[in-house]
């Protein structure tokens, strides 16, 4: 009864409520709210942001971070390393940080809140701290919000996770600007960003440069809440408003009502300007409101503060949310006076910091003419774009490479967050710890060796689960020789130490899940060719199919730029192999095919020039290479193997090719039966005629029949060929040769080299139409025995 | 006034920009009442307007302005605020972004006089940039200021007009640096009259240069700092650039007097596309890599690239614009390094081309010339 009642009043009235509508993220809009709650000076602040989060405001400090610094400990006695530097130990959030909530039973459905010193809820939580006056977060509580269906984005434009995107790491969820909406809603944009509306009537094209001109850059000046309120509520009456805004405005009220009710007497309430209207003036029925509370979905939830950074709060590190500038509005913040003059100077360290010369001239130069440009576009004072043109173009000298380090570094900024140790647990571990106990691994400090057979499912998954965490460097289990030679049997030795909690703290920063975790580390630790297709074999092991896509055109963009083709040739070889026998991890074979096809093609296209004039080493490791790729061509689409056929055709025609490759493709293509028997004795003859250096031949001799040996037991003239061209090699040059051609039979089975030698020694018997056969060798028992010797000693 | 010169203007074989554009310039001046820096003609707003294009109102009567540069409005406006602050401007990029046309055209709109130009070459020598002798008169009255031949620098100076320097880093360094006193301590010494140009206000200096050109004279750092600097790009979008090609081909083709050609504007994309995807490295769905080639790849090269394919279209085919009229000029337009980019023009057409069902007949043509 008394809560009806209370809801039929003017609660504007009687407990005075003051609503700052403030914009998230917004330097002009914390300067503007420090200004009204000093004036205004409430018992009580309300904050939007999730209700079940009070417990953690007292984390939040009321001045700047207090620091510990904890001295090195004590080299021991004896030992020569030097004592450790100094550790540095926050006792107090240092922001920027976020509010982490997860879900207890499913770590990967996580959702952020981050709050950067210039955030106004920040500063919000601070003056409170300061003034000693109950703060309190008024929207949904986590447990409601990551209860609500999985693939369904969330409200456009508010401070909900963004499931849309669980994969990637720690980017679940953020803080969605009210008045900067998600800019991958265009159309829900148009629909509900109220500040592009009143920018429009302003007569600005870019809603953000109105929002700065009118607030943001404001040093000093009225109160703007209650024409901004004003103003929104205008543009609420015309736009429609989704279910899940007004679900979160219930809430706020009835948190609001809850505060009156206990009897404060001054209540400010911070929330995104766009929900300003509805909680001021007369609320709704209280029944209205708990009707639309009642019956939400819930999950057990667990929330923390987790550090976050400037780069994670912009907009370039590929969250769908946030803002493009957090240094810059730091800076906005931060600074008292002659903003426009001290960011110049900042970006000048930058540049300097970078070896780049800027001088004094430069930073008078570039404010000249940001002011200049800002009097061209009537803006009252120089904004960020006017300011980064006029760096551009004075300091950069127009280079855009110079203007990304002062956007990373300056615009955006580095600065990283800090929480103290004694904030909650961090999700990753959460995860680890229930997978374990899933998976019934227990977590003991005893080492012992597990062998894992992977037919049955459970053992896959907990293969699967170590691999992921050797992905991560948390070396729980360590891979350890398989007893047995089968592909199905893996052997691991299994020990935790309680100092891989670190490595868990550390991997933490990659994302809440070990499997989310696991996929972040593996794209970020993959920069070279072979690192991709090694990251490529380790995603597939520990069957992080979510990351195959990403590996995947990280590896086609790779290939692109790989100038050495003996890499591109050996990426070929494990793709290939997996398109066509990996479906039984269900990997997408479509997508690797495109990306072996592509770098085959690429290598293709190179390999005639890269073959020509290489010398021993290389060559003979380009020729290891073709070998590989030759042997998984067969699994690549017709086009694709003809178009390698075709290249090494062509290699072949070329003058300038060394014998170690030539030989070889001559080899492969007349096995391939691309080209005939007898084009092959063709070129076997030109290579051992007198024309060509005898140890050139060699090498040709040698790439040429390594392999199978039946080449040569079923081509009598190959042999014939070959052993004019042996009787031919004058005595001193023999001596060269001759490890080469050992080297050609030295890795054929006994059997084989006997066999072979008894042709030799039948040759004359089989072409005795020969007149030319040296008759008075036939059957000389010496021959045979140096062919013999020269055969690897098995005559 | 425009009707009395039109004929006169009809006979010129390319009038300035400020004769071509007289009424355009007129209309801003009538139309323009917002402040003027002190030696303009028009107001840094009108110029960006004159620049961009627009429609503005004159003397009642509403007056379009044709956009002379198309692409970013930002560009523009920093190239105008930095005249407007008396620094030198600085106009970089490669051969075929306009750079000379929007100097020529910023000179036109912002001092109404767009021919006070040294054009730089290997050549240029001091005398170009400051002042030259009569050496007639010089011997016959010994110096004086009559004998004196002032360097178009030297006339904005006096004039307190705009100054063009074109392909300023193919002038010999040591010249170029002669620029640096003008620039400084805008003043001109003439120590053999122990005399000296102050220059007027509204003197200022528009530079262009070639940042992809080979064998150049990079600018010493004490010029390049009296610069502020503006990159003229590339188009930035594929149908920007396809509406540049079409035209100035039309334009092309009209002055070669070759007959319409047909199937024109479906090769002019695929050039485009081509070129666009090399330069950037990545294909227009951007889901592969390409590398790039040595070359530029400018649009000048594209538009020549087509309206060769039209020359031989119409002089050795039927008339229709096909896949191999271009194949061959494209061909020779990217591969300028035979070694490296060769690889380049092969993996592109193994890894693209082939792949695009559409374009066989372009495939094809490439694989003959290439072979």
């Amino acid at each position: 009864m008394t809560a009806e009642s209370l809801a039929d009043e003017d609660i504007g009235a009687a407990p005075p409520v003051r609503v700052l509508g403030i914009r998230h993220h917004g330097p002009g809009s914390a300067r503007a709210l420090l200004r009204a709650l000093n004036a205004y000076r409430p018992d009580c602040v309300l904050i939007e942001g999730p209700c079940d989060a009070d417990a953690l405001i007292g984390f939040v400090p009321a001045g700047p971070a207090r620091v510990r610094v904890v001295p090195p400990e004590p080299a021991p006695e004896g030992s020569d390393e030097p004592a450790g530097e100094p550790v540095e130990e926050v006792l107090d959030l240092d922001p920027p940080v976020a509010l982490l909530a997860h879900a207890v039973d499913e770590p990967a459905r996580a959702a952020f809140w981050p709050l950067a010193s210039f955030s106004p809820e920040w500063q919000a939580l601070v003056w409170a701290r300061q003034q000693e006056v109950p703060a309190r977060f008024m929207d949904l509580a986590t447990s409601l919000v990551l209860a609500s269906p999985e693939p369904e984005p969330p409200a456009e434009t508010d401070t909900d996770p963004d499931m849309s995107e669980p994969d990637e790491a720690g980017a679940a969820g953020q803080a969605v600007e009210d008045l900067a909406a998600d800019p991958q809603e265009p159309a829900a944009r148009l629909r509900t960003d109220p500040i592009a509306s009143l920018a429009e009537a302003a007569g600005y094209d870019d809603p953000e440069a109105w929002w700065e001109d009118v607030v943001e850059m404001r040093l000093h000046g009225e109160d703007p809440f209650d024409a901004l309120t004003d103003a929104i509520r205008e543009l609420r009456e015309d736009a429609g408003i989704d279910e899940e805004i007004l679900v979160r405005e219930a809430h706020m009220r009835k948190v609001l009502r809850a505060a009156s009710k206990e009897g404060f007497q001054r209540i400010a309430v911070v929330c995104g300007a766009y929900h300003a209207p509805a909680l001021t003036g007369k609320l709704p029925q209280v029944s209205q409101d708990n009707a639309r509370l009642r019956g939400l979905p819930k999950v057990k939830t667990q929330i923390t503060w987790v550090p976050w950074t400037q780069q994670r709060l912009s907009l370039s590190s590929g969250y769908g949310a946030g803002v493009v500038s957090p240094g810059w509005y730091h800076h906005l913040f931060d600074t008292q006076d002659q903003p426009v003059a001290r960011w110049l100077t900042q970006v000048a360290g930058v540049l300097r910091a970078n070896d780049l010369a800027v001088s004094s001239a430069h930073i008078i130069e570039a404010t000249r003419l940001a002011e200049t440009l800002a009097t061209m576009r009537g803006r009252p004072m120089p904004g960020l774009p006017e300011l980064t043109e006029a760096v551009w173009s004075v300091m950069c000298e127009g280079s855009d490479l110079v203007l990304d380090l002062v956007t990373a570094e300056a615009v955006v900024g580095q600065r990283l967050g800090r929480v103290p140790d004694t904030v909650p647990a961090v999700p990753l571990d959460a995860d680890l710890r229930a997978t374990a106990k899933r998976l019934r691994l227990p977590m003991k400090a005893t080492q012992r060796s597990l062998v894992l057979d992977l037919r049955k499912a459970s053992d896959l998954a907990r293969s699967q689960f170590f691999h992921r965490l050797q992905i991560l460097r948390i070396e729980w289990a360590v891979p350890a020789a398989a007893t047995t030679t089968g592909t199905f049997k893996e052997a691991w030795q299994v020990e935790w130490r309680p100092e891989l909690a670190v490595a868990v703290v550390d991997a933490a920063t990659y994302g809440t899940t070990v499997e989310q975790a696991a996929g972040a580390a593996l794209l970020a630790g993959a920069k070279t060719l072979s690192d991709l297709t090694a990251a490529v074999d380790q995603a597939l092991l520990a069957e992080l199919a979510l990351v195959l896509p990403e590996l995947m055109s990280a590896l086609d963009e790779r290939a692109a730029h790989e100038v050495d083709l003996v890499e591109l040739l050996w990426a070929v070889v494990p793709l290939a192999r997996t398109q066509r026998y990996g479906d039984v991890r269900r990997t997408d074979s479509a997508q690797l095919e495109h990306v072996a096809v592509s770098i085959l093609a690429r290598a293709c296209a190179g390999l005639p020039a890269a073959s020509a004039g290489l010398a021993g080493g290389p060559a003979g490791e380009l020729r290891k290479a073709i070998d590989e790729a030759h042997s998984v061509i067969a699994l690549l689409p017709a086009h694709t193997q003809q178009l390698w056929t075709q290249t090494l055709t062509e290699i072949i025609g070329r003058r300038d090719v060394p014998g170690v490759i030539a030989g070889r493709l001559v080899r492969l293509l007349y096995d391939a039966g691309i080209i005939s028997l007898d084009d092959t004795l063709g070129q076997v003859s030109r290579t051992l005629s007198r024309g060509t250096e005898p140890a050139l031949a060699a090498a040709w001799i040698e790439a040429f029949l390594a392999g199978s040996p039946l080449l040569l037991v079923h081509q009598p003239r190959l042999l014939e060929l070959l052993d004019a061209w042996v009787a031919d090699i004058s005595d001193d040059v023999f001596t060269d040769v001759l490890p080469m051609i050992r080297r050609a039979f030295g890795a054929w089975g006994a059997a084989d080299r006997r066999r072979l030698a008894r042709q030799v020694a039948a040759l004359g018997s089989l072409d005795t139409a020969d007149a030319q056969a040296p008759e008075d060798f036939l059957g000389d028992a010496d021959l045979l025995d140096v062919v013999g010797r020269i055969l690897g000693g098995a005559a | 006034m425009t009707q009395t010169t039109a004929p006169e203007q009809a006979a010129l074989l390319r009038p300035h920009a400020e004769q071509a554009f007289a009424a355009e310039l007129a209309g801003l001046t009538a139309a323009d009442d917002r402040p003027r820096p002190v030696g303009w003609q028009l107001s840094p707003w009108a110029v960006v307007t004159y620049l961009m294009g627009g429609t503005i109102t004159a003397g009642g009567e509403s007056l379009a302005i044709t956009p002379k540069y198309v692409g970013n409005r930002r560009l523009m406006e920093i190239a105008v605020a930095t005249l407007a602050t008396d620094r030198a401007l600085l106009l970089l990029g490669v051969p075929g972004t306009a750079k000379s046309w929007v100097s020529e055209h910023l000179a036109a709109a912002i001092a109404g006089d767009s021919t006070l130009l040294v054009q730089g070459t290997a050549g240029t020598s001091e005398e170009a940039v400051r002042y030259g002798w009569n050496y007639a008169r010089l011997l016959a009255e010994g110096p004086s200021l009559a004998a004196l031949v002032a360097s178009p620098v030297m006339v904005a100076m006096e004039r307190g007009s705009l100054a063009r320097v074109e392909e300023l880093t193919r002038v010999p360094s040591d010249v170029q640096d002669a620029l640096i006193t003008i620039l400084s301590e805008k003043t001109l010494p003439v120590p053999e009259l122990t005399t000296e140009v102050q220059a007027r206000q509204g003197f200022n200096v528009i530079a262009t240069a070639n940042d992809r050109d080979r064998g150049v004279n990079d600018l010493s750092s004490a010029l390049r700092r009296r610069f502020n600097t503006v990159v003229l790009p590339l188009p930035a979008s594929q149908d920007e650039e396809v509406s540049i090609v079409t035209r100035r081909v039309a334009d092309l083709g009209r002055a070669l007097a070759l007959p319409e050609t047909l199937g024109a504007l479906e090769e002019i994309q695929r050039v485009v596309t081509v070129f666009r995807e090399l330069r950037s490295g990545r294909t227009t769905d951007g889901r592969t890599q390409v590398k790039s080639p040595s070359g530029t790849l400018s649009t000048a090269e594209a538009i020549s690239v087509i309206t060769n394919g039209m020359a031989l279209a119409t002089h050795f085919g039927d008339g229709t614009l096909t896949a191999s009229d271009v194949a061959a000029g494209i061909t020779g337009a990217v591969i300028k390094d035979p070694v490296s980019d060769s690889i380049v023009w092969q993996e592109y057409l193994e890894t693209v081309v082939r792949d695009r069902r559409e374009w066989n007949d372009f495939y094809r043509a490439c694989r003959e010339v290439t072979s």
